[in-house]
């Protein structure tokens, strides 16, 4: 009987589609797919560091790809939810997937594939909230600045949303959870790392990094959001549903009460 | 710009505009291809919601609240004593393309109070949106009013900046707007209307000549009424919304539960509770006629005027209409699916879908995310345990209120509470 094996990879994208490449290639008995950082070895089985190799990657892509379009972004989804195990549930996902003839993706009877389904929509969900509630704020080197704290790792999904809507800003949205933003130059959007001192959210002391002006549209907006309610329809249960208190500390139109 | 008096300005106009309900950004398709600002193609996005739980996805702003007319239901009537301002057109363009790049929202909603006449108005709110599209090159979401008795050539015009147009035809019926709104005539809300609607077909027709033609009013146009004003029922509502959709190719309906802002003997008194139960039912039945294959007259007609108030439409459907259940889910189509209770679209796409590999039975559907509470006294499914006992209407409405929760239930159930 074959050994099993745990594979590490290096939390990429591109290594974990390594890993399935080498999985099915050696046609290894996968017990676990880990990330390097947070490999456990188990009792019964071998481990084995995968290195990434883009090649290899783009295959598993490409095989995913051909099978529908659709599962590959609910491969891609599932994946940057960072959920504990979810390796090796996209591991089974693909294994599924590229055993059927007919789009397994929709057989929403089957639990890994809802379960799949299930984390590419939080994970969707994330995004779209990620489009919503980013507040930029204009620095003095006029670059338009926000901090965001998402749940999932979705920069890499709103990218391409921002740089088409603000083509002619340069903006910068950093992740403060994972330590990494995406700014846009004009040209093209770029990783990139900062040494943040000081954390941006909507504190009602002023920072010297931005204009006095920035905080006159602050206030106004503040104020617009306060006119708007209705008070003889209030429904504070629906208006946290909605804007879940978690993200509150970066809207500027919730400054007060955060 | 002078901060404090924006600032006032804005606070009394955009408190002015708040009682339009519509607020969506979506349906348009505006890609950013000058290197531009903005880009709203598909989706809409809320950016932020008020504490009321609406939406807030356009800066909604009136561009004055100075009005001609007086008509009983609205805040800024002529006879209102209140604080008056107006905006100037740099102003709104300043606001919006600043809110809009700190991502704010997704574009304006523009309104305005008739000041002189309707054409003059109509021009001012036309001159905001030109100037957005042309000089700011703003490819945001534009939604302008249509006032009503504007112009045909003003209301082309407007199209061709804006991506949504609507009129609020505010008062459903005829004779409610003969009692509230004297001044105005039915015909005048209906002219504009009729202008976008024959202007959108001839778009659509152009465009399949000649693909260059200037894009109209690309997310159609919408209407609003006003519910519990005057004494109408759902049936009046809901068969002048159809004859919207059908007449006008609306987008959207929309209703608003009236809000008591005049002491008036013709209306609701100030402090009387907003309808927003009805309003909510409202809502449920436009979508049952909208995405679930419904007619109007199955859901009200002459011996249903009203909506029920403790089940949604769509149950209160089936109730009266035993005959057609139960259903087995592997098997009926996708029509009849849609008609079962507890059962949303999406849950009905899945189902089809996940019923070419198995055959479904609870398990599935409830990890599908059937609301079964309700759906299992209309379906059947693989499996042997479904509700063999001889209901009937009245005692399966009982069980499944009993067994369920709603969040209006304090609003008409007799039961008085312990606490509070």
């Amino acid at each position: 009987m074959q050994n099993s094996k745990t594979l590490l990879y290096d939390g990429s994208f591109n290594g974990f589609l390594t890993a399935v490449f080498v999985a099915f290639e050696e046609k290894l008995d996968v017990v676990d797919i880990q990330r390097n950082s947070k490999g456990q070895s188990g009792l019964f089985s071998e481990t084995e560091t995968v290195f990434t190799n883009v090649e290899k990657a783009k295959r598993v892509w490409n095989g995913i790809r051909n099978k529908s379009n659709n599962a590959i972004s609910q491969v891609y989804f599932a994946f940057l939810s960072e959920e504990e195990g979810v390796e090796l549930t996209l591991y089974t996902y693909i294994r599924k997937l590229m055993a059927t003839r007919n789009a397994k993706q929709t057989d929403y009877s089957d639990g890994t594939v809802l379960r799949i389904s299930k984390l590419a929509r939080s994970v969707g969900r994330e995004k779209h909230r990620m489009e919503a509630f980013v507040r930029f704020q204009l620095t003095k080197d006029n670059i338009y600045f926000a901090n965001i704290e998402p749940d999932f790792d979705v920069l890499p999904l709103i990218s391409k949303h921002f740089r088409s809507r603000y083509a002619d800003q340069q903006w910068l949205i950093y992740d403060v959870k994972r330590k990494y933003g995406i700014f846009y130059n004009l040209d093209y959007v770029e990783m990139v790392s900062l040494n943040l001192n000081e954390i941006h959210f909507n504190k009602i002391h002023k920072s010297n990094a931005f204009l006095n002006q920035e905080y006159d549209y602050q206030t106004l907006w503040n104020d617009y959001f306060k006119s708007s309610n209705i008070k003889s329809r209030i429904n504070r249960k629906l208006h946290t549903q909605h804007v879940p208190k978690r993200y509150w500390k970066y809207l500027s139109e919730k400054k007060e009460t955060a | 710009m002078n901060f404090e008096r924006i600032r006032e300005k804005l606070n009394i106009l955009a408190d002015a505009a708040k009682y339009d309900v519509s607020c969506s950004s979506s349906g348009s398709k505006r890609t950013n291809t000058n290197k531009g600002l903005g880009d709203s193609s598909g989706m809409g996005i809320c950016h932020s919601y008020t504490e009321d739980g609406r939406c807030v996805s356009l800066l909604k702003i009136l561009l004055t609240n100075h009005c001609i007319f007086d008509c009983a239901y609205c805040v800024t009537r002529r006879s209102n004593d209140i604080k008056r301002a107006a905006f100037k057109i740099q102003e709104v363009v300043d606001l919006t393309i600043n809110f809009y790049r700190r991502n704010y929202i997704e574009g304006l909603f523009l309104s305005s109070g008739i000041f002189k006449n309707a054409d003059y108005t109509m021009e001012r709110l036309i001159a905001v949106a030109k100037k957005l599209r042309q000089e700011e090159n703003f490819n945001g979401y534009i939604h302008l009013k249509s006032i009503p008795g504007a112009s045909d050539e003003l209301m082309y015009e407007a199209g061709l900046y804006a991506d949504r147009l609507s009129v609020n035809i505010e008062i459903p019926t005829v004779s409610g707007l003969k009692l509230l709104a004297p001044d105005k005539k039915h015909e005048d809300f209906t002219k504009p209307m009729l202008k976008v609607k024959n202007e959108l077909i001839r778009f659509k027709n152009e465009r399949k000549i000649i693909k260059s033609t200037p894009k109209y009013a690309p997310a159609g146009q919408s209407t609003q009424m006003i519910v519990g004003a005057t004494g109408e029922t759902d049936k009046d509502i809901m068969y002048s919304a159809t004859h919207f959709y059908k007449n006008f190719n609306m987008k959207r309906v929309y209703y608003s539960g009236y809000v008591p802002v005049a002491d008036d003997s013709r209306l609701p008194s100030i402090g009387s509770q907003v309808p927003m139960l009805r309003e909510n039912r409202l809502y449920q039945t436009d979508w049952l006629l909208r995405f679930y294959g419904f007619a109007v007259n199955e859901i009200l007609n002459n011996d249903h005027p009203n909506l029920d108030v403790d089940v949604d439409p769509k149950l209160s459907w089936a109730l009266r209409n035993m005959q057609h259940f139960p259903v087995d889910v592997n098997k009926a189509d996708k029509r009849m699916l849609a008609r079962i209770p507890g059962l949303g679209l999406k849950s009905v796409q899945k189902i089809v879908n996940a019923r070419k590999f198995r055959k479904l039975n609870w398990d599935h559907l409830k990890k599908i995310g059937v609301a079964l509470n309700r759906a299992k006294y209309f379906m059947i499914c693989d499996s042997r345990n479904w509700e063999s006992r001889d209901l009937d209407a009245e005692k399966i409405k009982g069980m499944i209120l009993q067994h369920s929760a709603g969040k209006f239930r304090n609003q008409y159930s007799t039961q008085l509470s312990l606490f509070n």
